[in-house]
């Protein structure tokens, strides 16, 4: 099978999300010289809310360095160091600041390859998070990956777990290309067993995270751990949900995501974003263009389609969540029947301990 | 410092804002407010001082760390408490939170907590003010860090070209979140790098609001002279950590002695000094009272409704 394996690892030990990336970026760091980590804030205390913690005090301060707020020009410089062959870690404690990074990294970064005939590459990684929940509201919260997706020549993953986190950064590390390894804020209190050695995931293979037989949902990022929990709701009425993790948004793996949704015949598609042009329509336009999909049901879930609002109120509405991709799931399978499971019940404790700032 | 009307006025604005962050610093551990929120506590002088010396009709334009701005400029605090608690009451209709203050009758344009983006709105505001041939000047606040973003020095370009009726005021604090000036600029003299621009630039190191309002006076009169843009670098010190309610001085990016010749100087304390004991502690009382009553206006004010959050994404 070209999938990656359904259980990713029952060895080593248990290890948060947040220090399986700094692990990875360590490890990487250790066997190669030309790779450096930069960006804003990666060098204090809080070291980008854990996740390069330890870091410049093993590699030093010209391996591992905060920058001005100069996201653009810092962009470039990643950039240029990698065309110089040197392998940079870029990092943003959101999502929304790569943003200012947009220039160089789509007229640039994912364009020097083919632009000068393969004269030159680009092997950078650019490491962002999404943030969740605690009134962070309209600038600190997007999901941007489909806008990079959407660009030849960059690459975008989005681990949903620690194990994916440590062996997809190493593997980001290496690939030669720009990788936009895509982080979620409340996944970082997350842990899954990952080996203490040196691993990789490989790029552009989804992952079937929970086999069923009714239909399928797919996750990106956190979305797969209400995926996963809505399963285990359906469960509860007598539905088998297969639960896919994209693990890669480009390249795309619609292999995996077609072979489970034509066994199952149903598709819901949960994104940690907006739907509009999003992966989630990527994905469903890729299985109704197949022979195989011919016939599978298809329907998308994302964030509402407003602005994050700061209002836990309005926050609660604007998301899915596990309760709620159940409830379509039902009516995907029991159309006319209202089913819709307790909100509380439902609730994900790692996201109810969450408490801000950031 | 004597007891003047002047003194009075300022000390009045200077004693308000310390006691609604005090108040919102108080509020922060119940989780009641849901909302990062970035205290201008020891730095309250910058905007009462500037703001003192503008019209009802001029701008401002302020950061995430933009309490202090918003309610020197008239800003209404009802509406910044409720924004807080993510109410419909709030000044954004509890859809921004503490990081995106605004008020239009106030003159306080929408704050971003992308660092460094307001500082070519503000110079938007300006270019209109000038294509319309109003008297208005408009006031940017921002911190030290969002000097470093490239659009800082490509308005300050634009502005000196154009002689947008623009005031810069630089928050120096010394910090961009727990990163010190050395470790980000090869050379301090700010001011110095804004001239090279064509930009008259002026730097305050104190805390005495008078001096601050006094250059600040100087500069807002020579744009409404036309003279183009001028650039204030007031020098200054955040007591409290980058975001949240508490100290953070043993964190050990910085230690509590860097911030104790700024706690001795406190305009709060130095003024209060000098007044009439009788009238601080009457303003004192009033002043609590009316933070009660903003307090009180939001914890009872109502909660959203589900289809509050479909309003606003596209304008009618
Ligand atoms: C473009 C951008 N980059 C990074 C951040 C994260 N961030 C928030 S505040 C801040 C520091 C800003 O420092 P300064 O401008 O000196 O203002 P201060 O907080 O000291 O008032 C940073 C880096 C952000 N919000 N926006
Ligand atoms: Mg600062």
């Amino acid at each position: 099978m070209s999938m990656l394996s359904e259980k990713p690892a029952m060895a080593g030990r248990l290890l948060a999300y947040v220090d399986a990336l700094s692990e990875g970026v360590a490890q990487e760091m250790e066997r190669d010289p030309s790779v450096f980590l930069f960006g804003l804030d990666v060098d204090d205390h809080k070291a980008i809310q854990g996740s390069t913690r330890g870091l410049v005090q093993r590699f030093g301060p010209n391996r591992v360095f905060g920058t001005p707020l100069s996201e653009d020009a810092m962009t470039g410089v990643a950039i240029g160091a990698a065309m110089a062959g040197m392998r940079p870690i870029h990092v943003h404690i959101r999502m929304d600041f790569l943003m200012l990074c947009m220039n160089q990294l789509v007229n640039i970064a994912a364009k020097a390859h083919y632009m000068f005939g393969g004269a030159v590459s680009v092997p950078m990684v650019v490491r962002c998070m999404i943030g969740k929940s605690w009134g962070q509201g309209a600038q600190h919260s997007q999901g941007l990956h489909s806008l990079f997706m959407h660009i030849p020549g960059l690459k975008v993953v989005a681990p949903s777990n620690a194990y994916d986190a440590k062996g997809l950064m190493a593997a980001a590390i290496r690939d030669n290309n720009p990788v936009v390894f895509v982080e979620h804020r409340l996944l970082y209190f997350t842990d899954a067993y990952v080996p203490e050695e040196s691993y990789t995931v490989e790029l552009g293979k989804a992952r079937v995270t929970a086999p069923g037989t009714d239909i399928t949902l797919v996750g990106v990022s956190n979305m797969v751990m209400e995926c996963l929990r809505a399963r285990e709701l359906l469960a509860q009425v007598g539905i088998s949900a297969e639960v896919v993790d994209l693990v890669s948004l480009q390249p795309l793996d619609s292999d995996t995501v077609l072979a489970s949704a034509s066994k199952t015949g149903k598709l819901l598609m949960v994104d940690n974003a907006w739907t509009m042009c999003g992966a989630s329509a990527e994905v469903l336009a890729r299985v109704a263009e197949s022979e195989e999909g011919a016939g599978v049901r298809m329907a998308r879930m994302g964030f509402a389609p407003t602005t994050c609002p700061m209002s836990p109120e309005l926050e609660k509405v604007f998301y899915p969540n596990a309760a709620t991709i159940a409830a379509k799931a039902h009516s995907m399978l029991r159309p006319g029947s209202d089913w819709m499971p307790d909100e509380k019940a439902a609730q994900l404790s790692y996201q109810m301990t969450f408490r801000g700032p950031f | 410092m004597k007891d003047t009307s002047d003194t009075r006025r300022l000390f009045r604005q200077l004693l308000r804002i310390r006691l609604i962050e005090e108040r919102v610093a108080a509020i922060y551990p119940s989780d009641k407010i849901k909302s990062p929120i970035h205290l201008s506590i020891g730095q309250e002088a910058i905007s009462v001082a500037v703001c003192d010396v503008l019209q009802p009709q001029d701008i401002i334009a302020v950061s995430y760390r933009g309490h202090a701005g918003y309610l020197a400029k008239g800003g209404d605090l009802k509406g910044m408490i409720a924004e807080m608690y993510g109410k419909p009451a709030g000044c954004a209709f509890g859809k921004g939170g503490s990081m995106h203050l605004v008020s239009a009758e106030a003159g306080v344009m929408g704050a971003s907590a992308v660092v460094g983006t307001h500082i070519p709105l503000a110079a938007g505001q300006a270019l209109a003010a000038k294509l319309r041939g109003e008297d208005k000047v408009i006031v940017c606040f921002f911190g030290d860090g969002a000097t470093e973003e490239g659009c800082f020095a490509e308005t300050l370009n634009f502005a000196a070209l154009h002689k947008l009726p623009l005031f810069f005021v630089c928050e120096n604090n010394g910090y961009a979140i727990h990163s010190p000036l050395k470790k980000r600029w090869a050379n301090l003299d700010i001011c110095a790098r804004v001239r090279a621009y064509g930009v008259p630039a002026v730097r305050t190191e104190t805390s005495d609001v008078t001096v601050m309002r006094a250059a600040a006076e100087a500069a807002v009169a020579a744009i409404r002279d036309g003279e183009g843009p001028q650039f204030l670098e007031a020098v200054t010190y955040r007591w409290l950590e980058h975001v949240g309610p508490n100290e953070d001085y043993a964190a050990g990016y910085r230690s509590r002695d860097e911030m104790e010749p700024w706690e001795n100087e406190d305009p709060v304390a130095r003024l209060a000094a000098v007044m009439d004991a009788a009238w601080v502690e009457k303003t004192r009382a009033e002043i609590a009272a009316e933070i009660d009553e903003a307090v009180e206006f939001a914890e009872q004010s109502p909660i959203h409704q589900q289809e509050d959050l479909y309003r606003h994404v596209y304008a009618q």
